[in-house]
């Protein structure tokens, strides 16, 4: 056999195992990612989707937060605009949770209509620079000069 | 000068317009005035955009906040650094900052390789010219810096405390300094296709800018995990999101590039593939950039959407036609010069270590992606997380990490059963002795013990380079130890600048491995409580909290609650976690409070303390991590540096034009090879 032929045929197993490895990881752990509105549709058309892990992405409804003061449990609601949903996670929240920011939860929906969510990420709107318009509205600068009338 | 620097942006935009013109009219028409024209056009470019920049740090330097941009990233009782930073913290000014950087890089090269590259300097400049147009523009009509309010704020919204980190100020200029050197290769790339002069002329220029962007990329990277680890707060530095992963890939098609050129410098192999890696490293570049800018896909990092991404998307599909074409059209042009002959040789080892690199770069794209794809596929958005990227990546990693071992010491086209064994026996034994070691101390983990047994091989081989390297000089020059082996180093940098690279990729592999060790308790104390725990290394620490003090600083109120820490009984001092509210001039808040983790570092463990919250007065509620081996992490990171460094001293350059294309030439004898003589 040609060395050019060896290599082939090894290179075709290196990524054989890799492509295999892949596709046998993404069954396994690949979860789906929703918006409120589309879990809301999977449940109704399937309730055991309730035993399935997810993702859901949504924004924090402004004032739901509820913090556990005996430990590190928060309570709050998401809401994509049409369908709103009570969360419960334990662990530490990032810095950047708080009202109105959008929420990445991971976790499963319980039988009560309430998510449990072993994962929590918060997107800041204002990690770097906030939504083009209106941007500079929520200026604390702004928001002075407002006050004080000269805007 | 602020109003100068908004007028040079547009300037820019005309002069970058009539250089990409020019010079493709110069190319094509065979011109040499035009191109020379053209050539002048990009270095106007370059002096615009330093004006438009010059302009942009006027601005934010004098808190001047009628500029929009000014008014939303910085409040006036920053620090100057700060500031200066916050030139490309944001979307319009980091587009500009592209465009300064990729204009210096333009300048430079094309000033340097004019004369060696006669032919290719039109194709050349004109592509990169093309590609300031395209960044240029869109600065101006997007996502313009300079931008005007329509009234007067009496301070900016400040920046994220987040940002207000050393690591995060020198990991984007990093990164960015290394996705924009991957246009250089690009545009050298193009203009060899174009032309088809695809000899050995292009491969000079190109493996320079290559290295430039893998070394800044690494430092990017690296940077980019520290600031993760030290400021973000969730004990750990890397987290498979789609910008880090944007940022990787480039890196690993650029070394997986830098590995193959070997091959195609010594034997003539490989010509099609590494033209297509040093294509592939640039649109990583631009797809990152507009992964990161877009939206498309769901990531912690996400900045603002806005139109930018369209204008990236199409970007990113012009360029790839573009070359897709321009290799299609020349295949016949890249035909290789030589044959692979055996599967045990330099060449099988290094066309595997491509294999592995692009393969894991396949992977990690996958993952990334893999949101947008089942949704196209089926509707259905189905991510996936650090368990596919680990899955997949550490199989493939430790065939990548053995072959970091093998790959510089095997013989080129066949290895006899005598080079084998004078090569890799003791590092074998090595390796074993390593794996024996650590079964005796009693860890069970597969995983982490292939991978020191890996560490053991690949630093045994690196190691017995070194020490035959000045056993060598010592018997040829009578050298000191010392002596011998900064000699070695320098007369043969490109070598072993390239072990001491490898040396840090094994230092980075132990400490990934450490992460299998790692553990985390969630403790709540009052004041004078203690929380005793046993370390992965099982060593009793005792933690006794000293309570929650605030203190009031000018740009911020701290809470911090403070550790006093014993290991087996020994004092070792206070560990305090803090959270921060940031305020602005006026005392409003800015931003949420953030968490600022307390670490004390050894090079066998971290301990990582979080204020997770305070409950009252005195009791702090908090999450204590063990880190083992994160030390070796920013280590290896540093060896990295380094190693590259070294390699991409100028010297190394001159010894490569006299090996030229070596296809024809017999290997170097080995003992002259290794005296670096």
């Amino acid at each position: 056999m040609k060395p050019r032929t060896k290599f082939i045929i090894g290179g075709a197993l290196v990524l054989g195992v890799a492509g295999y490895l892949m596709a046998s990881s993404i069954k396994q752990t690949g979860v789906y990612y929703l918006t409120p509105t589309e879990l809301a549709a999977k449940m109704q058309a399937d309730p055991t989707f309730a035993n399935a892990g997810i993702k859901v992405g949504a924004r924090v409804v402004p004032g739901s937060i509820h913090r556990d003061p005996g430990g590190r449990e928060y309570a709050f609601q998401v809401t994509d605009g049409s369908k709103t949903f009570p969360v419960v996670y334990r662990g530490i929240a990032p810095d950047t949770f708080t009202d109105s920011v959008d929420v990445v939860v991971g976790g499963r929906m319980g039988t009560d209509g309430t998510f449990r969510a072993t994962e929590l990420l918060a997107k800041c709107a204002s990690r770097y620079e906030n939504a083009p318009e209106n941007k500079y509205k929520q200026t604390p600068g702004y928001k002075a000069a407002a006050g004080s009338g000269r805007a | 000068m602020i109003l100068i620097g908004e007028l040079s942006l547009w300037v820019a935009l005309l002069m970058a317009v009539w250089s990409m013109t020019a010079s493709y009219a110069g190319g094509a028409l065979r011109r040499d005035d035009l191109t020379a024209s053209g050539v002048r056009g990009l270095y106007a470019t370059f002096v615009m955009v330093v004006l438009a920049s010059a302009g942009l740090w006027t601005a934010l330097l004098s808190r001047d906040f009628s500029v929009e941009y000014v008014a939303s990233h910085i409040s006036a009782n920053m620090p100057n650094f700060y500031i200066f930073t916050a030139f490309w913290s944001g979307q319009a000014g980091s587009l500009l900052f592209w465009a300064l950087i990729l204009s210096m890089y333009g300048t430079i090269a094309i000033a340097t390789s004019r004369a060696r590259n006669r032919e290719l300097v039109p194709w050349a400049t004109g592509t990169l010219a093309a590609i300031l147009v395209f960044f240029i523009a869109t600065d101006c009509f997007k996502a313009n810096p300079f931008t005007r309010l329509d009234f007067l704020p009496a301070d900016g919204r400040g920046m994220n405390p987040q940002l207000q980190n050393p690591g995060m100020a020198f990991h984007p200029p990093n990164l960015y300094l290394g996705y924009v050197a991957t246009a250089i290769p690009f545009a050298f790339a193009v203009a060899a296709l174009f032309t088809r002069r695809l000899d050995a002329e292009w491969l000079a220029v190109v493996r320079r800018w290559a290295l430039v962007s893998w070394f800044f990329l690494t430092i990017g990277i690296v940077l980019g995990m520290w600031w993760a680890y030290v400021e973000l707060g969730w004990g750990g530095y890397w987290a498979w999101d789609p910008v880090e992963n944007s940022s990787f890939l480039p890196w690993l098609t650029t070394t997986a590039f830098l590995h193959s050129i070997m091959i195609q410098e010594k034997r003539g192999m490989l010509r099609k593939w590494n033209v297509v890696l040093v294509v592939v490293s640039f649109l990583l570049s631009i797809f990152g950039t507009f992964i990161t800018r877009s939206g498309v896909i769901e990531s912690v990092h996400s900045f603002a959407q806005s139109p930018v991404g369209t204008w990236f998307g199409t970007f990113f599909f012009l360029a790839t036609g573009l070359t897709i074409y321009l290799v299609g059209t020349r295949l016949r042009d890249l035909e290789a010069r030589a044959e692979l002959e055996s599967m045990v040789s330099r060449e099988a080892a290094f066309l595997y270590n491509n294999l592995l690199l692009v393969g894991i770069a396949f992977a990690v794209l996958w993952g990334t992606v893999f949101p947008i794809l089942s949704e196209w596929w089926n509707g259905n958005k189905i991510t996936v997380g650090p368990p596919f990227f680990n899955a997949v990546n550490i199989p493939l990693g430790l065939l990548l990490l053995a072959l970091t071992g093998v790959g510089p010491l095997i013989a080129w086209r066949r290895a006899s059963v005598d080079n084998l064994k004078r090569q890799f026996l003791t590092p074998a034994i090595l390796g074993l002795a390593v794996a024996a070691a650590l079964l005796v101390a009693g860890m069970r983990a597969l995983a982490p013990i292939v991978t020191y047994a890996l560490c053991g091989f690949v630093a045994g081989t690196i190691g017995q380079e070194f020490y035959k390297g000045v056993r060598a000089r010592q018997a040829i020059h009578n050298e000191s130890i010392f002596k011998g082996f900064i000699h070695l180093v320098g007369r043969n940098r490109r070598r072993y600048g390239g072990y001491i690279v490898h040396a840090g990729v094994i230092m980075l592999f132990a400490g990934f491995a450490g992460l299998a060790f790692k553990s985390e308790h969630d403790i709540t104390l009052s004041t004078g409580q203690a929380f005793e725990v046993r370390d992965p290394y099982g060593r009793q620490w005792r933690f006794v909290s000293q309570g929650v003090s605030t203190s009031q600083r000018p740009d911020r109120v701290v809470q911090a609650v403070g550790l006093e820490t014993f290991r087996d009984g020994k004092r070792l001092g206070l560990i305090a976690g803090e959270k921060r509210q940031y305020l602005d001039s006026q005392g409003n808040e800015l931003f949420n409070p953030s968490t600022e983790p307390g670490i004390r570092s050894s090079a066998k463990l971290d301990t990582y303390v979080v204020l997770a919250g305070v409950r009252s007065s005195d009791v702090a509620e908090m999450r204590i991590t063990f880190n083992p081996l994160v030390t070796w992490v920013w280590t290896g990171g540093y060896l990295m540096m380094i190693g590259g460094l070294i390699v991409m001293w100028p010297q190394a350059e001159r010894r490569r034009a006299q090996a030229g294309y070596a296809a024809v030439l017999p290997p170097r004898p080995e003992a002259a090879e290794l005296a670096g003589v």
